[in-house]
């Protein structure tokens, strides 16, 4: 292997973000033939990784070569004309267009006068599916498809090409056992073929299974490259994490008081269904499971942002009524969302205005916010959850994203929530504000806040939760108490093969 | 789930689509055709071969207009500007006249086009530079071409005797019974349709609508297509501007004031999204022929000219829930038979 040149090499890859460090010094090797697997915590750095390759973004610093020749793609396109193909973690699919316009957008077979073959381009969809096994319809439009669906959409995206670097950032993260063992046959064929594959994901038994070396990445940074044969999950843990577990997960023992949450029999047609549990005062429930299961959505509809279409939902024994999102925050309900740019935050807005969105009828007079009164509040707030900003009055955009999480954080806590929900509360921020957040949540409980926490970090759930729930595939599938829940207990029940509620 | 169970579910859902694809322009098609025809039945002259010709030719310009916003609006953009362009290049197709009475007529027609381009040029180059949302940019626009063409008309007015015949001719003739602007319409419609559906630049303008991200992604230069949406959007509505000319003979500088308006209401009515990626410029021109049949028509069946803006209203309110309606009931069909278990 190692006497051929490598096909793809990263050579003090830096990439920063405003003021996060997204990636520093970056090296990595890829051999034709190869499956390197590519490990890190979520933040360490690896999308940005994928995002360089992909031609989304310029790198800051450094060389990537493809075949010894220096790649500055000014663009996506380029990057595909080097051969390198992404398959992203989010499916990017247009939802009008139909699944063999998808695959083939701008490569679409021709015929005379540079017209598209309609014909020629629906049997080439039918063919790449039959090589995958892929039983979808090529004229339906990409609408509607589940994500496993649209994540082997994007693999026959990829196989269309004839990609000699096929990076696939977490592709199964979203599918199940069979789906995901289809996959591996094509990746092992690819392999066969000559191409190279990085590969990206959380299952370390995917990882052993699959790739000949490993490469680690922590905080922005390469930690080791070593062959996969000669390295434990314990060594890569440590590796990934850079210090003691326990110290990122503060949890303390909280009193469990009365039930705080009650969720019952909520179901929503084809997302969810039959959804039951409850929450007491002082406890950190996780809800673990697969990119997809519908834990996202559970958190939405108990909140009301969407209706459930049965079920109901009870905070300290009144019930809420449905859909209706202005009631659960009277009743003391507090929803930290997934994705805090989109949801959680006014990006152009002051550090303050954010941190006092949700409260600015309590503190306005005669219906006016006064500076004063908001500006104490969100110093107040910020002060106790170490928000580093240079003033209250920066944008929002300005902060990292730890700090980002903080002030959403901040919005919420302010409202003095009795039951808080949050979805991935440390997705994308770096180490030292995670144990922070987790510290936080921590206090939380033990102030007698029933706290629902979303995760698919692992270590996570399993550091953080005094019970796990786990769903899988719209449903509850399992309800582990902390004593018993283990990483190997939990990912079985997330990938549906064991588990019972 | 079984792999079975996945074939029918997907199956079903293309046809699905398929379907709520064809509803949709034969909804436009089928609501004309009942407005003609309980026009015809209080009045049967509504349908001679005149009041045909009248509204043809009335449905023209709307018509072009409308291709070109549903070029810009497939990709999630919009173009105000339109009405102003229109007014500009009517009366500089009428000042070249007056200048030049012997000019030819495709100089004429060049002419219109390269300066309703050049508008779009200047709308896609300011959407492209600052990033400023369409809407925005080509509100301002619509005021400054507006102005520019009070400037250049300064309270003159242009006389279909300042014309030569035949370009006056052109705007009256007809070809086989059929209004020779309307064969330009329909070659503009024709040829715009078969770009959209039948060339990678056309289905990569609907992709940038449906996914500006993905588009992105899959390397499609979204900045130069949108771009070239707006230079084509404008070069419409500059050959408008000179069919205008052509038809009604008098211009001055308020030509075309307040079509955009018009535009984007056939756009809609005739089934393009709005948050675009999906429509057509077929049902675009189908949506235009029904407002101005409408318009006509009203008045026709003794409707209150002070209704008529009202009964507009009330299309385009009932176009958007009915797509909104079938776009319900799509997902709830493609969702249910995709669902978990």
């Amino acid at each position: 292997m190692s006497e051929l040149p490598p096909i793809l090499s990263l050579r003090h890859v830096s990439k920063s973000f405003g003021a996060v460090r997204a990636l520093q010094d970056v090296r990595l090797d890829l051999w034709p033939g190869e499956v390197h697997g590519l490990v890190g915590e979520n933040g360490a750095g690896k999308s940005t990784l994928v995002k360089i390759l992909a031609g989304a973004h310029p790198a800051d610093a450094g060389t990537v070569l493809v075949d010894g020749r220096e790649l500055s793609p000014s663009g996506p396109s380029d990057a595909r004309a080097a051969g390198i193909a992404v398959i992203y973690q989010e499916p990017a699919l247009f939802p009008d267009l139909s699944v063999a316009e998808n695959i083939f957008m701008s490569r679409q077979p021709l015929r005379s006068l540079r017209r598209i073959d309609a014909g020629a381009m629906r049997r080439a969809t039918a063919e790449l599916f039959g090589r995958l096994g892929i039983h979808l319809d090529p004229g339906r439009p990409a609408r509607g498809l589940s994500i496993a669906d649209q994540q082997l959409v994007e693999i026959a995206k990829a196989l269309a090409f004839d990609a000699r670097i096929l990076v696939m950032d977490e592709p199964t993260a979203a599918l199940s056992g069979v789906e995901a063992e289809r996959l591996f046959s094509v990746v092992a064929s690819l392999r066969e073929a000559g191409a190279a594959v990085l590969f990206i994901s959380h299952r370390f038994d995917e990882i052993f299974a699959l790739c000949h070396r490993v490469t680690v990445m922590r905080d922005g940074r390469w930690v080791s490259t070593d062959p996969a044969a000669g390295l434990t999950v314990d060594e890569l843990v440590r590796r990934m994490v850079g210090r003691e577990v326990s110290a990122l997960y503060p949890r303390t023992d909280a009193a469990v008081g009365e039930p705080r949450l009650e969720v019952r029999s909520l179901t929503r047609h084809g997302v969810f269904r039959d959804v039951s549990f409850t929450v007491r005062g002082g406890e950190i429930v996780a809800l673990a499971g697969l990119v997809g299961a519908g834990r996202s959505e559970v958190a939405r509809a108990v909140f009301g942002i969407d209706r459930p279409d049965a079920g109901e939902v009870l905070v300290d024994g009144v019930r809420l009524p449905p859909g209706d999102t202005g009631r659960a925050i009277a009743a003391g309900l507090a929803l930290v969302p997934e994705d805090r740019r989109q949801q959680g935050l006014v990006m152009e807005l002051s550090v303050e205005r954010n941190a006092t969105l949700t409260r600015r009828w309590s503190l306005s007079r005669l219906g006016l916010l006064t500076g004063g009164r908001e500006r104490a509040a969100a110093r107040e707030w910020s002060e106790r959850l170490r928000v580093k900003t240079a003033r209250l009055t920066d944008p929002v955009s300005a902060l990292s994203g730890g700090n980002q999480q903080k002030v959403v954080l901040a919005k919420w806590l302010s409202t003095g929530p009795r039951v808080l929900i949050v979805d991935e509360p440390t997705r994308g921020i770096d180490v030292g504000t995670k144990a922070e957040v987790h510290r936080l949540l921590s206090e939380l409980a033990g102030q007698g806040v029933a706290v629902l926490m979303i995760s698919s970090e692992l270590p996570e759930v399993l550091g953080m939760a005094d019970r796990v729930l786990v769903m899988h595939e719209g449903r509850l599938v399992a309800d582990v108490p902390r004593a018993e829940a283990g990483e190997e207990r939990v990912m079985l029940a997330a990938t549906g093969q064991g588990g019972a509620a | 789930m079984t792999a079975a169970g996945v074939l029918g579910g997907a199956k079903e859902g293309g046809r699905l689509a398929h379907r709520v694809l064809l509803v949709r322009e034969l909804g436009i098609a089928v609501a004309l055709a009942l407005l003609v025809g309980v026009t015809v039945l209080v009045n049967p002259r509504f349908l001679t071969a005149q009041g045909i010709k009248d509204l043809l030719l009335g449905a023209t310009i709307l018509a072009v207009l409308a291709v070109g916003q549903s070029i810009v609006v497939i990709t999630r953009n919009v173009d105000l500007s339109v009405g102003s362009v229109l007014g500009l290049s009517a009366f500089a197709t009428g000042s070249l006249f007056v200048a030049n009475p012997g000019l030819p007529i495709p100089v004429a027609l060049a002419a219109g086009v390269l300066l309703g381009a050049a508008c779009g040029v200047v709308n896609g180059g300011l959407i492209a530079a600052a990033r400023v949302p369409a809407l925005v940019v080509t509100l301002g626009t619509l005021y400054v071409f507006r102005g520019l063409d009070h400037t250049w008309a300064g309270g003159r007015q242009i006389n279909a005797a300042d014309m030569p015949p035949g370009f006056l001719r052109m705007g009256s003739g007809t070809l086989l019974g059929v209004p020779v602007l309307t064969l330009f319409a329909v070659v503009v419609l024709v040829a715009a349709g078969y770009y959209l559906r039948g060339y990678r630049s056309g289905r990569e303008l609907y992709a940038i609508g449906s996914s500006p991200a993905a588009a992105r992604l899959a390397g499609i230069p979204v900045g130069r297509r949108v771009f070239a949406a707006f230079v084509a959007s404008g070069a419409l509505a500059g050959l408008a501007g000179v069919l205008y000319a052509a038809r009604f003979g008098t211009l001055d500088a308020n030509a075309g004031n307040g079509f955009e308006l018009n535009v984007v209401a056939a756009v809609v009515v005739g089934g393009v999204a709005i948050f675009g990626g999906s429509g057509s410029v077929y049902g675009a021109a189908l949506g235009a022929v029904l407002l101005t049949t409408i318009s006509s028509a009203l008045p026709v069946l003794g409707v209150s000219p002070f209704w008529q803006r009202a009964a507009v209203g009330a299309l385009i309110l009932a176009a958007i829930g009915l797509d909104r309606a079938l776009a319900v009931r799509l997902a709830k069909t493609l969702r249910g038979r995709n669902g978990h278990g």
